[in-house]
């Protein structure tokens, strides 16, 4: 029996092992979790919070609540809203739709007054799904999946929608880069990535631009060289990459090995990408263009006062995920304001009046309360993100 | 031109396959253990490479020598591995083995993850040289080294096992288990012996790896090792130039498949010529069908 005695131990040590990395990550959810600012109890504005703050997509959960925290901070520090503090309750959803609606019955129980968040896609629109019943102003920073705010009077974002990306690469393609033929690859397992691809698609068709590539991949794949090479036949003028940095990132540089030559170009999600090449491989991206919502650079006040802030509370640059977030506490704030009460109908109405004016740019909402706002256009150069131009 | 230069995309991929399918055949041939824990042994070696660039670069020392101690450290883990978590299983039922190799896999993954963190890693440019440009053909240096290095190792594996007193016992080994014990063939240093070399390729695989594909994270070697596990049942589990043979095949078919038909059919494909050949001739390509003598 002793070797069964041996299995039985090692069986238990994994088990162990993996208790500890699970039980690891969930300690951190109640720091998180700190309430902030809390003011005399029942004399506060009770405003909860959905985010990812542990698991894949953690990045972009911890740095949204970020910008959400250093909003509230600043505004309880200027004596609140309505003349009473702020206080943000975040539960962590870890990036699961089921979790996230979980999460959001809970803070609905503790009294929340208006939400901010879900963080990415899937479990906003879920959470939405529900929020439409019970009224309660919602505004996701960062959802941008088009259908979390279709149909649903309550439910806003403060980012645009993957779709709008699309059009504006495809304009980029043609009126800056002076593009006569392009190319496209993009994920077919991610609704993101697919959402800009068919959108630029359509409007470079409607440009007269010819498509002459619109290449796939799947999520686990790192090769893209017979995809690539492909493409160097056709040389087409702008090749556009419609996917998170991670793939960004493996697929310039391969671009760039097979001898690819066209101009790079891409969505929101190349945020990050200079940070994920190592030096050696910084020329694959030299020149590209992309779409962002905001640029640390911008010589505006209101966003150097932003970047300073936040880099010396949380000691980095801000991402569009931070200034998304920040942006979206203040949109309540001023909501509130103006409809002079936290009343769940008088907010909702007031948010769909507001005209804003934040780090993110200027907008108001349309019919399906998507923002009317500008793109802003980030430029690669020598290393470095440089503001490029300001697109309607 | 364009089907040449797809085929040697396969081809380097292929090769990467093949270097990762030589640990998974001569650890099933020696040992007959499918041994799930190898693809991740390619993680640790290219952790451990990238963990080394910044002493080397401090002492000007090219960046792919970092292969030195991504295979001195591959080979101890592989025979730590061996003598900790498969020697005491040698007797035990088979599945008790595979439950071991899968437990041990996801021990290394999650280590990994709980030191370096879940998400992936930037990796510099190793062979910084210009690309070989062949007329119209621009063939990447990484490529061509890769390609190389694969065929060269395997031709030196085939000599050691057929040349060598250490490699003559291991093939005893993998002929008959108890024979080899008789004539005084030391089977667990033979054993030992496997897995240390199968790490070693395994680490040089890991450095080829990295210079194609410029980022590491915890979860590399899973699909890596699944393909490898492939390619060597392809080639004939147990038989060294069918490990070389199916990682090549099964580059070439994923590449091709992704250039002209489909690159969302690129992994069905794959997987439907493993069946195929597994319906037709369940040895593998170079599998000899052995009749057993009653």
């Amino acid at each position: 029996m002793k070797k069964f005695r041996v299995l039985w131990l090692i069986v238990a040590a994994i088990l162990l092992i993996t208790a500890c990395g699970g039980g690891g990550e969930k300690t951190t959810a109640p720091d998180d979790k700190k309430t902030e600012d809390a003011g005399k109890s029942g004399d506060t504005i009770k405003v909860g919070g959905l985010a990812p703050l542990t698991g894949d997509v953690a990045i972009y959960g911890v740095t949204a609540t970020n910008g959400v925290k250093l909003a509230f901070e600043e505004i309880n520090a200027n004596g609140g809203i309505l003349g009473k503090q702020v206080e943000y309750v975040v539960y962590d959803e870890k990036g699961d739709p089921t979790e996230a609606v979980t999460a959001y019955n809970r803070l609905v129980d503790e009294g929340i007054v208006a939400l901010i968040g879900d963080v990415t896609s899937k479990p906003t629109l879920a959470v939405a799904e529900v929020a439409k019943n019970d009224g309660i102003p919602m505004i996701t920073p960062t959802g941008t999946q088009k259908n979390i705010t279709e149909g649903k009077e309550n439910v806003f974002r403060t980012c645009y929608i993957d779709p709008f990306q699309g059009v504006i690469l495809a304009k980029l393609a043609q009126k800056d880069l002076n593009a006569k033929t392009v190319a496209i690859i993009s994920n077919t397992s991610d609704d993101y990535s697919q959402g800009v691809k068919n959108t630029f698609v359509e409007e470079a068709k409607k440009l007269g631009l010819e498509v002459v590539a619109d290449e796939f991949y799947t999520v686990d794949d790192t090769d893209f060289k017979s995809q690539l090479t492909k493409m160097v036949a056709l040389k087409p003028d702008v090749l556009v990459i419609s996917d998170y940095y991670k793939y960004v990132a493996l697929i310039s540089a391969q671009a760039k090995e097979v001898g690819l030559e066209s101009k790079l170009i891409g969505p929101d999600g190349w945020d990050g990408v200079l940070e994920t090449l190592d030096k050696s491989n910084m020329d694959a991206v030299q020149d590209a263009l992309f779409t962002n919502h905001f640029s640390v650079k911008d010589t505006a006040e209101k966003v150097k006062n932003f970047v300073d802030a936040y880099k010396a509370k949380y000691n980095e640059s801000p991402s569009a995920f931070a200034a998304l977030g920040y942006d979206t506490a203040y949109v309540l704030k001023q909501a509130m304001e103006s409809a002079g009460s936290v009343d769940k109908k008088a907010v909702v109405d007031a948010i769909k009046a507001i005209e804003f004016e934040g780090v993110t740019g200027k907008f108001k909402y349309d019919e399906e309360n998507n923002p009317i706002k500008a793109v802003t256009v980030m430029k690669i150069d020598n290393g470095e993100y440089v503001f490029y131009s300001v697109e309607e | 031109m364009e089907l040449l230069l797809q085929i040697i995309n396969g081809l380097s991929i292929g090769s990467i396959y093949a270097l990762v399918s030589l640990g998974y055949t001569m650890v099933y041939g020696i040992a007959k253990l499918i041994n799930f824990a190898h693809g991740d042994i390619i993680m640790i070696g290219a952790y451990t490479s990238l963990m080394m660039i910044p002493v080397f670069a401090k002492y000007n020392l090219p960046l792919w020598l970092t292969v030195v101690p991504a295979i001195i450290l591959c080979v101890i883990l592989g025979v730590l591995i061996e003598r900790i978590c498969y020697r005491p299983l040698r007797n035990s039922p088979r599945i008790a083995n595979l439950i071991t190799a899968i437990g041990v896999s996801l021990l290394l993954q999650n280590v990994v993850m709980k030191i370096f963190g879940p998400d992936f890693k930037s990796y510099p440019k190793l062979f910084d040289f210009p690309p070989l440009v062949i007329g119209r053909v621009r063939l990447g240096i990484n490529v061509i080294i890769t390609i190389l290095l694969t065929v060269i190792l395997t031709i030196l594996l085939q000599l050691f096992m057929q040349k060598t007193k250490y490699g003559k016992a291991m093939l005893a080994t993998s002929e008959n288990y108890e024979a080899s014990k008789l004539v005084g063939i030391n089977i667990d240093s033979t054993i030992m012996l496997t897995f240390a070399i199968g790490s070693g390729l395994a680490a040089v695989a890991s450095i080829l790896y990295v210079s194609s594909y410029p980022q590491v994270q915890p979860q590399m070697g899973s699909m890596l090792g699944i393909k490898a596990f492939v390619a060597a049942v392809l080639g004939g589990i147990g038989i060294i130039p069918g490990a070389v043979l199916g990682g090549f095949i099964l580059g070439i078919a994923e590449t091709l498949t992704r250039a002209y038909i489909s690159s969302q059919l690129a992994d069905a494909i794959v997987f439907g010529i493993l069946i195929l050949v597994l319906l037709v001739k369940p040895t593998g390509i170079l599998g000899k069908d052995l009749k057993e003598k009653v």
